[in-house]
């Protein structure tokens, strides 16, 4: 039962006040409205040349227990079915779970009702710019959600767009950026004997094959994994390219 | 009486707030203005301080959602229009969110604002003032000045005191009427004329060097190096800044961009080919050897 905060004032599992008002010394009494829980994991998206591919984990926690080992984070948005299966656009969203799932609902309603009144489906960046003002709709009372928004652009380019509240991808990211940083974006990367100090040379930057960002992602999982204990169970991969998107479930530890 | 206090402040009180927030409204109504100004309200006596709790870090270093902050951001006026540089990090608590951060907002072809405070905040009232110009075209068939745009922005943000915005910016732009003109607005109601200004956790270091070497009849190169070198400077004192530098020019036939471009090739070349920053030292061995390291 450690799922729910056991409220003394209703019986069973309550709604989200994780405390019940509290009487104190002087006998005022302290009421609280604790919406938010971080039920952890991780995100990443990479957006290549002609690919985009979003990552999560699939555990669910809620403090140190384990709610299920396979909640999927990322999503399929704007499909004309609820199957999705022509769906052109990726959304990922770690942080409070239940946030997290209305706004996902929220906006894949309103890219079918794009899709419906127009006859064509949501353009990544038309989508990207919808999420914002969606999010924003609610800046008094914020979705606890960090959100990652990936697909094609019109030229069939890799296109992945990240936000505010903005750590890029949820409780390991402090773990996974650094890495991506260098291994993706070829940060602090020279060319071997080109120099010393400020003489250096940097190492050409060009996009990476799918195979390998494939590869990359799995590494920076498995190694989030040894180290964070919200991060595990599964890894589930999508990645859209002109042909549809394809979606791929990998084993992580399950410690 | 707790158990009354249960039953009746359940979610079920706040039943009509419900319907407004899942706001299905924006699926049926075509009319909605996607930038509108109906916003989502916590289903609590004071909406205010509960998003302080949930999201101040300076009153509770344990919040739930960290904003982005820390920016350097200046703009000044001189004889050949307005100079706009930022600087291209975005910080949540100590955590390095982005580095590549367009803290130059272009609010359309001659309007430009800048980014300090809550990210989100001025990205999405900067697109709303860039609606509010536009509107203000068609109505009235000539071009808003900087004066009557940055009112429309501070009276907003104005309407929403204490509510929890965080905003400091500038709107810069140059007008037939007006000439370079130059606002500082902020989501205090503040709304200041000036020449020159400075905004965010790196602007006295921007401030040290800007009023130190400004001048209005700069020319137009010198003022533009200008603006990068107090923004260089307040890259290197401030933690909270850093990343690139972004550089704009705004003139009357509109704005132009002067790249976005990393500090750390501007640093050395700042140090090494005019000799300054020379509390840093380029080889450390040498220099510890001498004891000079400071």
């Amino acid at each position: 039962m450690a799922m729910f905060s056991q409220n003394p004032v209703l019986d069973g599992p309550n709604y989200s006040f994780a405390e019940a008002p509290t009487v104190r010394a002087d006998g005022f009494r302290e009421h609280r409205f604790n919406p938010y829980t971080d039920n952890g994991g991780t995100t990443v998206a990479v957006a290549g040349d002609g690919f985009a591919m979003m990552a999560g984990d699939t555990r669910s926690t809620s403090g140190y227990s384990i709610n299920t080992r396979f909640a999927p984070k990322v999503f399929k948005i704007g499909g004309s079915t609820s199957s999705q299966e022509d769906a052109n656009i990726l959304l990922s969203v770690v942080g409070f779970a239940a946030d997290g799932e209305a706004l996902k609902e929220r906006l894949d309603a309103i890219c079918k009702m794009y899709r419906y009144r127009h006859g064509k489906p949501m353009t990544v960046n038309a989508c990207a710019k919808r999420l914002s003002t969606i999010l924003y709709q609610k800046r008094f009372f914020p979705y606890y959600v960090y959100a990652i928004l990936g697909g094609l652009d019109e030229e069939n380019k890799g296109a992945v767009y990240s936000y505010d509240p903005c750590r890029a991808g949820g409780a390991a990211a402090s773990l996974i950026m650094p890495f991506l940083d260098n291994q993706v974006n070829f940060k602090n990367q020279y060319i071997p004997g080109s120099g010393v100090g400020h003489a250096l040379q940097e190492r050409e930057r060009k996009p990476l094959p799918r195979s390998e960002v494939e590869s990359l992602v799995k590494d920076a999982f498995d190694s989030a994994v040894e180290r964070h204990i919200e991060v595990g169970d599964a890894l589930q991969l999508m990645i859209i390219t002109k042909d549809g998107i394809e979606e791929k479930i990998l084993p992580l530890k399950q410690d | 009486m707790d158990t009354l206090v249960a039953r009746y402040s359940r979610p079920g009180a706040f039943q009509n707030e419900r319907h407004i927030e899942d706001g299905q409204d924006d699926l049926n109504d075509d009319t909605t203005p996607s930038l509108s100004l109906k916003f989502a309200m916590p289903p609590v006596a004071q909406p205010s301080a509960w998003l302080r709790s949930a999201t101040d870090d300076r009153s509770n270093p344990h919040c739930p959602i960290k904003i982005a902050h820390g920016t350097t951001t200046l703009a000044f006026r001189f004889q050949g229009g307005i100079i706009v540089a930022t600087d291209s990090r975005a910080t949540a608590g100590n955590w390095i969110a982005s580095q590549t951060v367009k803290k130059v907002i272009e609010i359309n072809n001659c309007l430009l604002g800048t980014m300090a405070g809550g990210a989100a905040d001025c990205q999405y009232w900067l697109a709303w003032l860039g609606m509010q110009c536009r509107l203000h075209e068609l109505r009235h068939k000539r071009r808003i000045s900087v004066a009557a745009a940055s009112k429309v922005l501070a009276n907003l943000v104005y309407q929403y005191k204490g509510m929890g915005l965080s905003m400091g910016t500038m709107c810069a732009g140059v007008t037939k009427e007006e000439g370079p003109a130059l606002y500082y607005i902020d989501s205090d109601g503040t709304r200041l004329a000036g020449n020159l200004f400075c905004v965010g956790s790196g602007q006295t270091f921007a401030y040290g060097v800007l009023d130190a070497e400004y001048d209005y009849d700069l020319s137009e190169e010198d003022a533009l190096e200008l603006g990068r070198r107090s923004i260089l400077a307040a890259t290197h004192r401030d933690a909270y800044s850093g990343g690139y530098i972004n550089l704009y020019h705004v003139k009357e036939e509109g704005w132009v961009k002067h790249g976005f471009s990393d500090t750390n090739p501007i640093f050395w070349k700042t140090k090494l080919e005019k000799g300054e920053f020379t509390n840093v030292t380029s080889s450390f061995a040498e220099d510890e050897q001498a004891g000079n390291r400071v």
